[in-house]
């Protein structure tokens, strides 16, 4: 297999490829890792005119801390993500959840932002940015910059509000303080396949009780979704077996997976409950160690 | 577009449309036939090289993306007439049935053993994991890689033996 006829354009900098995509966005790509794009170009379900090849460009692959957030630039691999020690410390949630995205060799390859912004609402990455309440730094020549909310970014399935012109440079997610704690639950088939269902959590403590919350769902609707109610449930409780099992019921009910290979919708909607409950169990234990 | 690359320590470059993937840049332009198609997309392995020393797939990759960087495939492993440790591992340990995934495997072997020279079983399995076998072999895989971590191991003692040996005379 091999992809359509393509352009492909590998800038320098960030100002030439914001310019070419000034010009030519509607009928291009932007390419990072390539580890989505390119399998979608093979099947030609995606035929674009021309390729920007940001993985040229300086400056983009670095991990920074930055007012209270991590930014993850744009060429921040997932391999990157795993083996960071300060990505551990900080927020141990990525670590853990980087070991579930794909297989070894797609993550020497694949980056966070790239992913993110690909949108498939199976990717791993949108509920656990859904959870941490990460926000996306994106350029265009025109604009400037501006930061999107990541709830709110997907629109649907492979589709997000970037505009054609614009560029993700990085992703930003507040550091989280205090006793706090997370964890990804993923249920998959085999190593590299996408997710049966996944469930991403993060709290963060004062004293016993939430403070924040965050629960992202990944493969149960057209996008990764936030489990709002059931994160508002949780905030201002403490985490007993009751404020769990609701905070589950409500992410379940909120999940709209639907019948497929991998399983029935019933099914998947009641997975969505079990990993909320795990996850929150597992992520106030890790919270209260962060404590002690 | 002109692609240069440094393949196995040797420049090699060709002229090739944007839409060529590493894979058939390799196999067509180049001629080394090693590196497999197996999938096709993005599952098995079978396509694995190394891109700067890290194991990639090169059927997700396109040819003008390396370009100025370094490929290794498995024509690169042995030293002109001597095999490598992991080739000599997959030989002794009976690494391989059909062979079809075994490029594949001693490459993402090989760059397991550069940043970990003595793996444990769970972690050559965890390295292994994007690449399928078909046959299933995979208990001879990981006796294999080990074989090569042993191998590496002693030549890495030998010479200091050997100093010892020449210092005790």
């Amino acid at each position: 297999m091999f992809p359509a006829a393509f352009d492909y354009r590998s800038p320098a900098t960030l100002n030439e490829a914001l310019g070419l995509l000034a010009e030519r966005g509607d009928d291009a790509k932007v390419m990072a890792g390539g580890q989505s794009l390119i399998p979608l170009l093979k099947l030609r379900f995606a035929q674009p005119q021309l390729i920007v090849d940001i993985g040229r460009i300086p400056g983009l692959a670095d991990v920074k801390r930055d007012d209270g957030h991590v930014r993850i630039g744009a060429l921040v691999r997932h391999v990157d993500v795993e083996r960071s020690q300060d990505l551990a410390k900080l927020i141990p949630l990525l670590v853990e959840a980087v070991h579930w995205i794909a297989d070894p060799l797609v993550r020497n390859r694949g980056t966070v932002v790239g992913s993110v912004c690909h949108a498939d609402p199976s990717g791993d990455w949108g509920s656990i940015m859904l959870a941490l309440n990460a926000e996306l730094v994106v350029q265009s020549a025109k604009g400037g910059e501006r930061v999107i909310p990541i709830d709110g970014f997907f629109e649907g399935p492979f589709t997000t509000t970037l505009r054609a012109d614009e560029i993700a440079t990085a992703i930003r997610i507040p550091v989280p303080s205090g006793s706090a704690g997370g964890s990804y639950h993923k249920l998959e088939r085999k190593v590299g396949d996408f997710a049966t269902v996944a469930v991403s959590v993060q709290v963060e403590l004062d004293g016993r009780k939430v403070r924040k919350a965050g629960i992202g769902l990944t493969s149960v609707g057209a996008t990764n979704l936030k489990a709002k109610q059931a994160e508002k449930a949780l905030i201002g409780h403490e985490l007993n077996d009751e404020v769990i099992a609701e905070a589950a019921r409500l992410a379940a009910a909120a999940a709209e997976p639907k019948d497929d290979i991998r399983g029935t919708a019933a099914y998947k909607k009641d997975m969505v409950r079990v990993f909320v409950q795990r996850g929150l169990k597992a992520a106030l234990a890790r919270a209260q160690e962060v404590r002690a | 577009m002109k692609v240069t690359v440094r393949v196995n320590g040797a420049e090699r470059s060709g002229d090739v449309e944007p839409r060529v993937l590493l894979v058939d840049f390799l196999r067509s332009n180049l001629l080394l036939t090693g590196t497999h198609i197996g999938c096709d997309t993005t599952s098995c392995g079978a396509c694995t090289v190394l891109l700067d020393g890290e194991p990639v797939k090169s059927c997700t990759l396109l040819a003008v993306q390396v370009d100025g960087r370094e490929i290794k495939t498995v024509e690169g492993l042995a030293t002109g007439a001597t095999l490598a440790p992991i080739q000599v591992g997959f030989h002794e340990e009976h690494g391989l049935q059909c062979g079809f995934c075994t490029p594949g495997m001693m490459l993402v072997a090989s760059a397991l053993l550069e940043r970990n020279p003595n793996p444990t079983d769970d972690e050559i399995r965890w390295a292994i994991s994007g690449n399928i076998c078909r046959c299933t072999g995979y208990m001879n895989i990981v006796k294999a890689v080990k074989f090569a971590a042993n191998m590496q191991a002693q030549a890495a003692k030998a010479p200091n033996q050997a100093a010892v040996a020449g210092g005790g005379e």
